[in-house]
């Protein structure tokens, strides 16, 4: 299509038809200061901050939702403007609480950064802060309505990218405000606690719950044995902390900052994540080879995801992996085979997880198989973002630190376990060991790389010992009821199933653009973190999980196989309906 | 960005919750596929049920196919929407310029003394609720209230006994 033509501050440009002004400006190297605009994001215009003028129009456009037209002659800065700019800032300002100090997105707050930006010293208005509670009520995510600036992100995020609606705009006016709806708490609401509001908000407003305080304090204690694990996805993006490109693969520097923090053993959720796998993948042969249980086969490794069907699509229960996620098997096998192998009492074993998610925090005890060593499993998770702040609070030198292994048997891991956090990457694992386990051949070629990216719905049909499976991979949660419904609608027609197996992640990207990663993901930033985990896999010696000889150790010492009843003991978990709101109606 | 897609909402616990009438399902079901369908739907709640009760919010967001976040987000965008049940008799006093001027505050004020709650609390004897309200487009009668739609001009405070009383068990 023919580009627009149009000139910024004097240079001529030409952008795609439909570029805003905002987009447009790029080109020309100016960042239009903005806060309410996100690129995931459909533009709100709610803030103001981003306005320019536009030649021969009397009122400044906001450049985030006005679409640049042929001919228009826009300045993007000039006194005027930045004066302006400058009042909506301190506007902002007269209604935000002054706490920066205590609030948990001090030093990298988009809020704190403009005012910083824009020199702000005093606001001219006076300073009014309405009273809000605080909700605490899931064990994920607090929100606090008092610091709320009502960009709306965090209700178009919940609505249009999660499809939840847990968020929504109530009032109007001053009184506007964003919280769940129907007078009940987060807690109560359909919240599945993936944390893309806190993720991208602005400000301090949503934010995880900190679980810190109770792994410094396990740290301290001599009678407690503390196990740590890390995720897939957190070691590529844990050094944009320490400035870092996104991406960068910083598995050895981060296995040493855990060690000096004082863990007693550190393991890795990617060797939890071959053990996924082994469980998984057998589960699809026994559904599509030997027709033993329901299909499509449907992966269950994202905690929000597990939260989104039990509450919006029960009837696929029966389509679920009974297989835990990774870092609850790990939480599983520490307490019990590594406990037993080295002779640890499990109930002196404190394990934390470092996940890039929130939702894991609701995961450790959403139901009673995640106390299946007889004590609870995984008695922590933290995100990214807060071990970050514990290795900095330590003033460790993170990117010099030598490179370090982790603790055997938990954590050595096959190219297959690397991928989980990175959508298509579960569904990519399983295929390499469920063409083992039907051909008893190895793969020539272990790349499926129709999954891989981050499109929000992919598809792809590959042949697994001359059987065609049809596979879909889903994420960003909205995206996940067009694939539910093609299989509802060839349920409903009788006719043949549109795919075999389903992978969904709630995060846009899968877990590397998890709600609990470093802030300030975008594509390009969720891009090269999963790029990041494919160079680990391209590089890793062995691609598929069982492949890994840690893994193939467990089940000769301890599980037996894969779906043994011992293995479903530990290693499997069930699905029950449960409510998108709960309350008694005292209203009837 | 995939379209929002409509989540069936299902509440648990409570007592025996209120249900739609009959006629109220018929006029849903009239009106599922018309734009502009929430706002018509909610009026006619409404004038059944004197506010929206939770319950029957989760039944229309079912029956509408819509998320029940965006019922509550036109509910309390416009005010003329009630979340609480109010009293029998729904009195509004006006607070434009002219009224305000005139004494509304009064009014206002006596309602509390006579009534015994404040603005928009429900009388003990669930009779009466006050709300004020702005403009109701008859500045020359200030003082202006309204009972159950009925107007009342020139009002003053010594009238509201008798006016209270004409609706009292009414």
């Amino acid at each position: 299509m023919k580009k627009i033509k149009l000139e910024i501050n004097g240079i001529d440009v030409a952008v795609e038809p439909g570029a805003s002004i905002l987009e447009a400006a790029e080109q020309v190297n100016v960042r239009i200061p903005r806060l309410c605009f996100h690129p995931d994001l459909p533009a709100w215009a709610a803030c103001g901050i981003c306005v320019v003028q536009v030649e021969g129009l009397s009122k400044m456009l906001r450049a985030c939702a006005t679409p640049a037209e042929e001919g228009m002659r826009i300045v993007t800065h000039n006194p005027e403007i930045y004066q302006v700019r400058k009042s909506v800032i301190e506007l902002i300002l007269s209604t935000h609480p002054n706490d920066c100090l205590q609030c948990p997105r001090n030093g990298n707050c988009e809020l704190q950064q403009l005012a910083a930006d824009f020199g702000i010293r005093e606001v001219s208005y006076e300073h009014r802060v309405a009273e809000l509670p605080v909700d605490d009520t899931t064990n994920a995510i607090i929100l606090n309505p008092e610091k709320c600036v009502k960009c709306g992100r965090c209700a178009i995020v919940c609505q249009q990218m999660q499809g939840v609606w847990a968020l929504e705009f109530l009032g109007r006016g001053e009184h506007t405000r964003i919280a769940p709806t129907a007078d009940v708490s987060l807690g109560d609401s359909p919240c599945i606690k993936c944390g893309q509001c806190s993720a991208h908000c602005p400000v301090g407003a949503i934010y995880e719950k900190s679980d810190a305080q109770r792994v410094w304090r396990a740290l301290q204690d001599p009678e407690v044995f503390t196990a740590v694990q890390i995720a897939p996805a957190v070691r590529v993006a844990i050094g944009e902390a320490f400035g870092f490109e996104p991406g960068e693969l910083l598995t050895g520097k981060t296995y040493t900052a855990l060690r000096r923090l004082g863990f007693d053993a550190v393991f890795d959720t990617n060797f939890a994540a071959d053990l996924t796998i082994m469980e998984e993948a057998a589960e699809f042969v026994e559904r599509f080879a030997h027709g033993h249980g329901e299909l499509p086969l449907i992966s269950s490794c994202c905690p929000a995801w597990t939260d989104y069907m039990e509450k919006f699509a029960p009837d696929f229960i029966p389509n679920f992996s009974t297989a835990k996620s990774p870092h609850a098997m790990c939480g599983a096998m520490a307490k019990t085979y590594f406990a037993e192998k080295r002779g640890i009492d499990p109930a002196r074993i404190f394990m934390v997880s470092v996940m890039p998610c929130t939702a894991k925090k609701f995961e450790i005890s959403r139901s009673e198989e995640m106390f299946a060593s007889g004590h609870q499993d995984v008695d922590v998770s933290i995100t990214t973002r807060e071990l970050a702040r514990m290795i900095k609070a330590c003033g460790m030198d993170f990117p010099n630190l030598p490179d370090e292994d982790c603790d055997s048997i938990l954590g050595g891991y096959s190219g297959a376990g690397t991928i989980f956090g990175a959508t298509g990457g579960v569904m990519e694992a399983a295929l390499r060991t469920a063409a083992h386990l039907v051909t008893r051949r190895e793969l020539e070629d272990v790349n499926f790389m129709d999954v891989r990216g981050l499109e929000g719905v992919k598809e792809a049909r590959v042949e697994v010992a001359g059987k065609e499976v049809r596979v879909a991979v889903a994420h960003w949660m909205a995206n996940i009821e067009t694939v539910l419904d093609r299989v509802r609608a060839a349920r409903r027609a009788g006719t043949e199933l549109p795919y075999h197996f389903i992978e969904v992640m709630a995060c846009r990207g899968g877990c590397v653009g998890g709600g609990g990663q470093p802030y300030g993901a975008d594509d390009d930033v969720r891009r090269r973190r999963a790029a990041g985990l494919y160079k680990d896999d391209a590089t890793s010696a062995k691609r598929c999980s069982h492949l890994n000889p840690y893994v193939q150790q467990l089940y000769a010492e301890f599980l037996g196989a894969p779906l043994s009843a011992k293995a479903h003991r530990l290693l499997h978990t069930d699905y029950r309906p449960r409510p998108t709101y709960r309350f008694e109606d005292a209203s009837v | 960005m995939a379209e929002a897609k409509a989540k069936k909402p299902e509440a648990s616990g409570g007592e025996a919750p209120l249900r739609l009438t009959p006629e109220l399902v018929a006029f849903i079901d009239e009106w599922r596929e018309k734009p502009g369908n929430l706002i018509m739907v909610l009026h006619k709640v409404q004038s059944v049920y004197r506010y929206i009760p939770r319950t029957i919010a989760f039944e229309v967001a079912e029956r509408l196919g819509i998320p029940l976040a965006k019922i509550y987000g036109v509910v309390t965008f416009y005010h003329l929407f009630k979340l609480q049940q109010p009293g029998r008799h729904q009195i509004a006093v006006c607070m434009g310029t002219a009224c305000y001027l005139k004494g509304g505050q009064d009014l206002i004020q006596e309602f509390e003394n006579l009534l015994g709650v404040g603005l928009n609390t429900v009388s003990a004897d669930g009779e009466f609720s006050v709300e004020s309200v702005r403009c109701v487009g008859c500045c020359g009668l200030a003082p202006v209230l309204t009972v159950d739609g009925e107007t009342f001009g020139k009002v003053t405070k010594e009238q509201l006994p008798d006016i209270l009383a004409k609706y009292r068990g009414a």
